[in-house]
């Protein structure tokens, strides 16, 4: 007889997730997603100028703003059928890649670890020991042993302090819990060192951006940003170096830290590389766009199919029929009227609550699919399409990562291996490392570009009578995601937002098929049903955030986070 | 690492209207932080409030005004080593909508462990990752506006955004009690 476990909220998320999974002899035997709060951003949109969507878009989530401005000038831009000016596409780009960076490091470090990182154990470590096992990892300056002990004083302080009731939800002493004391310490101190330079990626946003958390400088049809070599208070050479400083900061701590972090927690998983596979078709959209028009790319996107990287398809441009006619979304098992499948240009939102029912309708999120298929987006499909594409760079940090883990877990790990929750952080920081490099190239592009004498940024959008449409995709932190737009006579007809959290969190679809969370969850192990820790280790591999997905609602219920165990 | 943000079954107390005790130097470095969002009506109050508080004051060196939105860690570095922050926010304390709400020192981070927030997760992470990391701010208050609305719209409902001025004047009494003076506006420009 199955046990049914219910979390919900799933917490160091942003947004309101409730996972379910039916237990059986120690394993999740069936699983559901739903997202408990609705969202109707897209009906607020209705009748507005379309020049003005992307900063109430940008509103959607605190932890994704950049990203929802840049696909919304992206979609009424494609409307438009406009070109951006070089430089823009440069600024973008470095606000794109510097806001992925800090995603990555944040999520790594200061949301995810916690599953694999047992912070009391590391009290029983041995600084010296702790030391010299970092030295052989990497050649960090952070990494020596009066670092360590200070670290383990901190930790000793705080927790006799009474203080560790900061880390709720800490699992500590769970029989799924299998790192040294030693590298336990060694996270605790790089998350330190982590919130210390996660800071310079926020800084880069921060002067691109005109302000942060929420940004000002996009505009239908380039950026705001003002370039000029001799004044203070536009983009000029002060500012740009300052930038340069911060990547290099950046850099330092992606390849040198968190790289070999993840291989190392991966090496003491291993057996994580078994579980959390789930949707294996992957999407991924091509970002980093090196022209004006949107048909070359810095980051290569595609389809994979079934694992398969020979199956490859790549999306080439921002107007791509292959993407542009792949997706749908249905609302069959969402709290929404109607279950066909429908394309964004036509999507509906009308909401229809039912409760949860396990067979019927049991989420807000709808469930979008790639030419019929569910598919995972986000770091893992990414890499997997670079490296089906071909591209170097991530050849390079894939191979790096992999052999770390090979060498610590004295086994010849593969990309197979990738298939995985432990897969999906790894992915991750290969994702990083190759983003952080990404930022150095668009410096060097901006201010190669700057010195040849070009300094425009913005060409003025001007509107048609009669419909047009137009969709918008970024690779987000998070994966693939789109904003979809109909436009007539200059106003805003239809919108839709297809976000990285709705691909992965989605409920079953219209041919009631998982999606990638609820698949990925089946076959996990659970030790204990009062503590799901390895429900939230997959759930959290995915770094989920779905404010964006739903919207929140009631609160003044329901004070309690609940673990039921029926 | 840090999850501080298990919804508490502790309800926060909440005091209502009063300012805060003196204290013996002044704070140099101040943030304060509007925060909800701003396309669910209400919910965006404290965005509302900070950006009138800046709109209609001049701020003196180490006074910061931060619209945060629903962010969450990308606020680290804004807030990271701070002397004083005053947060502004809707709070869900059961209260007529429009009455004002006051939480200070450790009721903030119970507060945003609690569900009376609804945008608690990601603040309380940011403010247990500084607590770890000894950047947390030496001082927190709170003040909050009863929601009436959470529906979806830009705008607020007219009896929240009466109170508005009233949210204001109370962060501006909460910086004068701690020794931080906000000039008027029209008065700045007297005085020059």
């Amino acid at each position: 007889m199955a046990q049914r476990i219910t979390i919900d909220p799933i917490t160091r998320i942003e947004g309101h997730l409730r996972i379910d999974v039916d237990v059986d002899g120690g394993r999740v035997k069936k699983a559901w997603s739903s997202g408990q709060m609705w969202r109707g951003v897209e009906l607020i949109l209705l009748g507005r100028d379309p020049r003005d969507a992307w900063a109430i878009t940008q509103r959607i989530c605190g932890v994704c703003t950049t990203v929802h401005a840049i696909a919304s000038v992206r979609a009424v831009e494609n409307a438009l059928q406009m070109e951006v000016p070089l430089n823009a596409q440069y600024i973008r780009n470095l606000i794109i890649l510097a806001h992925a960076v800090h995603d990555h490091i944040v999520h790594f470090y200061h949301l995810s670890a916690l599953d694999w990182v047992d912070v009391t154990s590391a009290l029983k470590a041995d600084p010296d020991a702790t030391a010299r096992l970092a030295e052989s990892l990497s050649s960090w300056h952070g990494n020596g042993k009066f670092e360590m002990r200070a670290v383990k004083e901190r930790l000793a302080g705080f927790v006799s302090g009474g203080q560790l009731g900061i880390f709720t939800n800490g699992y500590w002493g769970h029989p799924a819990m299998k790192l040294p004391p030693e590298v336990n310490l060694l996270a605790v101190a790089h998350y330190l060192q982590a919130l210390d330079i996660q800071r310079r990626a926020n800084k880069i946003v921060s002067i691109l951006g005109s302000k942060t958390p929420h940004i000002q400088n996009v505009a239908v049809g380039g950026v705001s940003n003002a370039i000029s070599t001799d004044s203070q208070s536009a983009l000029g050479v002060e500012r740009l170096m300052a930038i340069k400083g911060y990547i290099d900061e950046l850099a330092d701590f992606v390849k040198n830290v968190y790289l070999v972090d993840v291989a190392a927690v991966g090496a003491f998983y291993a057996d994580w590389t078994k579980y959390g596979a789930g949707v294996t078709n992957y999407l991924a959209v091509p970002d980093i766009p090196l022209d004006t028009k949107g048909t070359q790319f810095a980051l290569p996107g595609g389809y994979i199919e079934n694992r398969s990287l020979d199956s490859f398809k790549p999306i080439k441009t921002f107007s791509d029929e292959f993407w542009v006619k792949g997706v749908a979304e249905s609302a069959k098992h969402s709290w929404y009227e109607g279950s066909a499948a429908l394309h964004p240009y036509k999507g509906e939102t009308k909401p229809q609550y039912t409760d949860f029912k396990d067979d019927g309708k049991y989420s807000w999120l709808k469930s979008p699919t790639f030419y019929g298929k569910p598919a995972q987006v986000g770091p893992l499909a990414r890499v997997l399409c670079m490296l089906a594409a071909g591209h170097e760079p991530t050849k390079k940090y894939a191979t790096a990562a992999l052999d770390t883990v090979s060498a610590l877990a004295k086994t010849k790990v593969g990309l197979d291996a990738m298939h995985s929750t432990i897969g999906r952080h790894a992915a991750r920081a290969v994702s990083c490392a190759v983003q952080v490099d990404m930022l150095a190239d668009q410096w060097n592009l901006l201010v190669a570009n700057i010195a040849k004498g070009d300094v425009k940024t913005y060409n003025k959008p001007t509107f048609p009578k009669g419909e047009i449409t137009g969709q918008g995709y970024h690779e987000a932190p998070r994966g693939a995601l789109s904003h979809w737009v109909v436009i007539e006579d200059g106003k805003i007809k239809n919108y839709q937002c297809v976000v990285p959290s709705t691909w992965n969190a989605c409920p079953r679809n219209e041919k009631d098929e998982a999606g990638p969370y609820e698949a990925s969850l089946v076959d996990n192990p659970v030790a204990d049903p009062e503590k799901p820790l390895e429900v939230l280790r997959t759930v959290h591999s995915f770094d989920p955030c779905i404010a964006c997905a739903i919207h929140l609602t009631d609160t003044e219920n329901g004070s309690a986070i609940t673990v039921q165990a029926k | 690492m840090p999850s501080p943000c298990r919804p508490s079954e502790a309800t926060a107390a909440v005091s209502v209207g009063s300012a805060a005790a003196p204290v013996a130097s002044r704070p140099r470095r101040v943030v304060v932080l509007g925060i909800g969002n701003t396309i669910l009506c209400d919910e965006g109050v404290g965005v509302h409030a900070a950006l009138a508080l800046r709109e209609r004051h001049a701020l003196p060196d180490g006074v910061e005004v931060i619209d945060g939105g629903t962010a969450g860690m990308e606020l680290l570095d804004a807030l990271a080593g701070i002397d004083l922050l005053v947060v502004l926010d809707a709070v869900k304390a059961r209260r007529s909508p429009g009455t004002l709400v006051r939480l200070v020192g450790a009721e903030v981070p119970v507060f945003f462990r609690s569900k009376l927030s609804p945008h608690q997760v990601s603040i309380c992470d940011v403010l247990a990752s500084l607590e770890f990391s000894g950047h947390a701010p030496r001082d927190l208050v709170l003040v909050g506006v009863q929601p009436e609305s959470l529906e979806l719209g830009l705008e607020l409902t007219p009896t929240v955004a009466r109170s508005v001025p009233a949210l204001v004047q109370a962060a501006v009494r909460e910086l004068a009690a701690r020794g931080v003076q906000l000039l008027a506006r029209d008065a700045a420009l007297a005085v020059a």
